[in-house]
């Protein structure tokens, strides 16, 4: 609760800040300010506390998620004080917004209660929203952040009509209250109640970009800010499986069946759209949303397993994908605004330039295949090992061929870093983008080899 | 809980009224190509929820649902102001506010 509190006071702060004139201690006060909090944040651990009428609820689950979204925040923070050098103005506005993005999240680790979970995603949403749209002279942009405000709401009526339908069959917005009416009416559970399942899980799907529902992320990813991409398919991605597998594991524990065989389809269908379409892109940005959407298909098979308690699984791979993609944004922002470009090309010979670079942008991408030392390997193998469990023989061997083909569109960029000619471009060093970097390589290698504190978290 | 006004209606209408407004409101947002339009559809979709949820919380004579529309309303307005800054930022650029012109970013 005090995370979600001083979170929210960080954001204010940093508009106040603004008032004062101070825009330089803005990032500073920012970083710091999430550094005591992600302290804060760990205080909490094992202390299971509930507020606010059981509102928003404190478990280990939600700690270790703050902790990693908090810890994400901080990283994409420290990117922002280059990414954002040349637009002082307007920097309180965008960190403020950012910070309260980290707001909208830690609700839907927290959430008890279906009105937190809506407050949650809204907030993230809305915020995300104007950050897609945030270079407002860019066309490409405004049709990012337009595309995702259109289909972001439309989900969300989805979800609150799903929710209607849930509270009129069981006269409650409360978690453990719903699940009780599912125990209870084992027999008789009102089809109002299925309907309006069907439709969060429809909402729900849509935000983790899961196909069919995954037609906004290329775009949104492709036409926001590059900062606001890295943000978007770190925490936000984060944020939304989270919230789900919570759903799912708590209030539909006992109609889990139900939805159960649609899930796998989803699953089966997310993997192969998101990794086929990502061997045609030649937009690194568009390939990253594409690398996404086939994550989402890797993370819906812990969603598949929820009834077996398979969070930690979850936080593995959230935390191997998100230190991974962190590390190839930090690489591809000073290439993009050196090179104009956001194209794969624009990587070209990057190797003969930046050698340092090159090396972790290449460990990123080999992380994101899930090859061995990187923590991407680990985690897969969980996903893998919970299914098989489970019997989902056919999704996890779909799940492994595509794998296999993610190798190739991520080598494609080590290629052209590697054996092309080099581009005349001259991409700047700066001492933040390679402390980001460092530290997301040197995790995932440590992560990679010693996963048993992360994995065994819950 | 004495019967109020609401309850002078068997609950299905409302659900019935509420699923007609709401698929009224989908339709449009798929339908129609011009951005205020949308904008309004997805008002009417959010509406149709809070008609729903204030009728159930009558019937259940419980409260959260008629607060949960609070939450419901404070949330449409914030949408819909951000919905509308980014439209007037397309408008500036594009001068229509025909959703059709969003088309730069394919495949």
């Amino acid at each position: 609760m005090n995370t979600l509190i001083y979170t929210s006071i960080l954001g204010f702060l940093c508009m106040v800040l603004e008032i004062f004139n101070v825009r330089k201690l803005i990032v500073p006060v920012l970083v710091l300010g999430l550094a005591v909090i992600f302290g804060l944040n760990l205080a909490d651990w094992n202390s299971n506390q509930s507020f606010f009428n059981n509102m928003v609820r404190i478990d280990n689950f939600s700690v270790a998620f703050s902790g990693l979204a908090i810890f994400v925040t901080l990283l994409v923070f420290i990117l922002a004080t280059d990414y954002y050098a040349a637009d002082q103005n307007h920097i309180s506005d965008y960190m403020a917004i950012l910070t309260f993005i980290l707001v909208g999240a830690l609700m839907m680790f927290n959430y008890a209660n279906l009105t937190m979970l809506f407050l949650g995603i809204e907030t993230l949403s809305i915020a995300l929203y104007v950050m897609a749209g945030s270079k407002r002279f860019d066309i490409r942009s405004n049709e990012a952040g337009f595309k995702y405000f259109l289909m972001g709401s439309f989900a969300s009526g989805f979800l609150l009509f799903g929710i209607a339908l849930i509270y009129g069959a069981s006269g409650s917005f409360d978690l453990g209250k719903i699940a009780d009416y599912t125990i209870q009416n084992q027999q008789n559970i009102s089809p109002l109640f299925y309907t309006g399942m069907f439709l969060v899980v429809f909402a729900m799907l849509f935000k983790v970009s899961a196909a069919p529902f995954h037609f906004w992320a290329p775009d949104v990813y492709h036409g926001s800010p590059a900062l606001v991409t890295a943000y978007m398919s770190t925490l936000v991605k984060i944020a939304a499986f989270a919230a789900f597998y919570k759903l799912m594991s708590t209030t539909f524990f006992y109609t889990f069946e139900k939805v159960a065989p649609m899930l796998n389809v989803v699953a089966i269908i997310t993997l192969a759209v998101g990794n086929l379409m990502a061997l045609a892109q030649t937009n690194f940005k568009r390939l990253l949303a594409y690398s996404g959407i086939s994550h989402a298909g890797y993370l819906m098979l812990i969603i598949l397993t929820a009834k077996n308690q398979t969070a930690g699984a979850l936080f593995y791979y959230s935390l191997a994908y998100s230190l991974s993609t962190l590390a190839a944004f930090a690489v591809a922002i000073p290439v993009f605004s050196a090179t104009k470009s956001e194209d794969i090309n624009s990587f070209n010979g990057l190797a003969k330039k930046n050698p340092m670079q090159a090396a972790a942008l290449s460990m990123a991408m080999i992380g994101l295949a899930g090859i061995p030392p990187f923590a991407g390997f680990l985690g897969k193998y969980y996903i893998f090992t919970e299914a098989l469990q489970s019997d989902y023989f056919y999704t996890t061997l779909i799940a492994i061929v595509a794998s296999m083909i993610g190798v190739y569109y991520y080598f494609k960029v080590i290629l052209a870093m590697y054996g092309q000619a080099a581009n005349e471009a001259k991409v700047e060093q700066s001492f933040n983008y390679n402390l980001v970097l460092w530290i997301c390589i040197v995790l995932s290698i440590l992560f990679g080899i010693l996963p048993g504190p992360i994995l065994n978290i819950f | 809980m004495e019967s109020n006004i609401l309850q002078a209606n068997p609950q299905n209408w409302y659900l019935v009224l509420s699923t007609i407004l709401f698929s009224i409101g989908v339709m449009g947002v798929l339908m129609r190509r011009n951005a205020l339009i949308i904008l309004m559809c997805i008002e009417l979709m959010l509406n149709s929820v809070n008609l729903l949820l204030v009728s159930f919380s009558a019937y259940a004579g419980n409260s959260e649902g008629q607060v949960f529309v609070f939450f419901i309303m404070v949330v449409a307005a914030a949408e819909v102001a951000v919905g509308l800054a980014l439209l007037v930022s397309i408008y500036r650029n594009l001068a229509t506010t025909d959703i059709d012109v969003l088309s730069k970013l394919k495949w």
